[in-house]
């Protein structure tokens, strides 16, 4: 009796589940690879013809290939941004774990702030243009990195934690200084945490849509979330290379997600319920 | 964007060494581990965030200044459609927050009982997280075509006149709303799923040989062990809602008018057409509202921690 009650339950949760959480992304797939009129029509349908490598090319050589060019953008900047965020929170986390002084709860509190102060845009332009770094991709990166700080730091305090000190002792024993003790004993064990910060920042820069449309403006340079709003206007009648483009940007996290999925659920969700 | 609460795990190993002396201490950890991070924090979003309460108060063209008070405070409060952003900014926050917290729990009790599919369900539930927003946008804004879209080509086979969705004035802001909670349900349900995960099995054996019922069980048990998550729920949700602008911006652009503007949207609208002073003032009022907002609710969800 109960176990056909929870036949019935998972089906329907199941059905639901398609309905709500899976129609959408058929519609993006099925809608790229359809011809211009057919997508047009923005009906959930089979395409009337398989038009799915035409799109595909097209996407990619439209305007000079800007799609490929904004992939390349977004992937050194989050590939620069994260690395940057990762040593530097994780040294913050380090040291803000394992000494004590009067420094820390003045830390504590920054790192918090982080979290919750919505950043000043303008201000940060003005700052940006006074450095020169206005427009540019390192200004976008130093931005991208600063804002992800916090959250890094989080973790990274809490997974430290987790490191038996005595390491450290032994380490300073057989003469490693602070640098060494750092980044030749403290940094490999972070590893797990160091995957879980990776791939979730990553993923929010990558996605970002915000801060490149503040701070890297301009449909030339620009990262594949730009690109992808200024095809909504460019291509009000081209609903197939759209979605095309939906699709391709969809894919990088699709992967992250598909090889790290554990990492990402850890991630999420560590601290949250230790309370 | 996501951001985990986080306690500091003390081990009980700390006691132990707490002996050593702070002079070894300064040379095997060296305070200047935190410059570099500090220098970026300083230079890129503390020195911003300062100066935005001076900028606020000028009339700015990045290039001079000029002090005017608190003219762009009063010219946000009084311009209806400035104000309009402010009053939607709290809509949109605490109805996303909230939809997040009942729909998330709800997802996360389902689908750790016994379920087909749990696997499945529990990825498919977690994927649009990963979405781009603007592709959600964009993906919503087609579906939801008052004319073409699919959802109201499905109503009218049932003979439903589907509503205007983001076209109609007063339901834009909660169809954004709706979208976003859509898009960040995930998250609320993974807290929520680790959380009830945590709960020993004991207490829901000991209220089953009682003869609790379901419906007992959640009440009892897990709704008040489950609270660390609803307050990480509610406050992740909070920060996120009340900051949002870019799922806005993808879909209706602050219209149909003004009537989905959120500060947010404010903000990016000013500094678009040149008033930088007024888009900083939006800017303070945003961080005097997240302030205003989270730092009673945080305390309030903590001290309720601390009360069991």
């Amino acid at each position: 009796m109960r176990r056909a009650g929870s036949w019935i339950a998972g089906l329907v949760a199941v059905l639901a589940s398609v309905v709500v959480f899976l129609v959408p992304f058929v519609f993006i797939f099925l809608t790229a690879a359809k011809d211009p009129a057919d997508a047009s029509r923005l009906e959930f349908s089979w395409p009337r013809s398989w038009a799915f490598g035409e799109n595909l090319t097209e996407v990619l050589t439209t305007r000079d290939g800007i799609v490929v060019r904004a992939f390349v953008n977004s992937a050194v900047l989050t590939v620069v941004s994260v690395v940057i965020m990762v040593i530097l929170a994780a040294m913050v986390g380090y040291l803000l774990q394992r000494r004590r002084s009067r420094l820390n709860p003045i830390v504590n509190f920054f790192v918090l702030a982080g979290l919750i102060v919505p950043p000043a845009v303008v201000p940060t332009i003005w700052v940006l243009q006074r450095l020169g770094l206005f427009k540019t991709m390192p200004g976008l990166i130093l931005i991208e990195a600063t804002f992800g700080l916090s959250f890094c730091i989080l973790l990274f305090r809490a997974f430290v934690a987790t490191i038996p000190r005595e390491l450290d002792e032994a380490a300073i024993i057989d003469g490693a200084g602070p640098l060494r003790l750092f980044f030749a004993v403290i940094l490999p064990l972070l590893r797990p945490v160091i995957i879980t910060v990776v791939v979730v920042q990553a993923v929010t820069v990558f996605n970002d849509f915000t801060n490149p449309l503040y701070f890297l403006p301009g449909d030339e340079n620009a990262t594949v979330q730009l690109t992808l709003y200024n095809f909504q206007s460019q291509m009000v009648s081209q609903f197939n290379l759209l979605f095309m483009d939906i699709l391709l940007i969809t894919i990088p996290p699709l992967v992250m997600y598909i090889f790290f999925n554990r990492q990402i659920v850890a991630g999420m969700t560590s601290g949250a319920v230790k309370g | 964007m996501l951001a985990p609460v986080t306690t500091e795990v003390r081990p009980g190993r700390r006691r132990r060494t707490a002996g050593s002396t702070s002079a070894t201490q300064r040379s095997i950890y060296p305070s200047w581990f935190y410059l570099p991070a500090a220098a970026l924090y300083l230079v890129f979003f503390a020195v911003p965030t300062f100066a935005s309460f001076y900028f606020s108060l000028t009339r700015w063209t990045l290039f001079d200044t000029e002090f005017i008070g608190l003219e762009n405070y009063v010219q946000f409060f009084s311009e209806p459609q400035l104000l309009q952003g402010f009053v939607n900014t709290l809509v949109y926050g605490f109805v996303t927050s909230g939809a997040k917290v009942v729909l998330g729990l709800a997802l996360a009790v389902l689908l750790t009982s016994q379920l087909v599919g749990r696997g499945y369900l529990r990825s498919v539930v977690f994927f649009p997280v990963l979405v781009s927003t603007i592709g959600v946008g964009i993906t919503f804004k087609a579906l939801l075509d008052p004319f073409d879209g699919v959802v109201n080509t499905m109503l009218a086979a049932f003979g439903i006149d589907g509503p205007g969705w983001f076209t109609d004035p007063d339901q834009a802001l909660l169809t954004i709303a709706a979208v976003d909670v859509w898009k960040g349900l995930g998250i609320a349900t993974l807290i929520y799923i680790a959380g009830i995960v945590a709960i020993p099995q004991e207490y829901y054996e000991a209220a089953r040989v009682d003869g609790a019922s379901r419906w007992q069980q959640f009440r009892s048990i897990t709704l008040p062990l489950v609270q660390p998550a609803t307050a990480t729920v509610i406050i992740l949700s909070l920060i996120g809602g009340l900051r949002s602008f870019d799922l806005i911006w993808a879909t209706t652009g602050g219209g149909p008018g003004f009537t989905s503007d959120v500060i947010g949207s404010v903000i990016y609208k000013q500094y678009q057409a040149g008033f930088y002073g007024l888009s900083t003032a939006g800017n303070v009022i945003l961080f005097l509202v997240v302030t205003a907002v989270m730092v009673p609710i945080s305390i309030l969800l903590n001290r309720k921690e601390v009360d069991r």
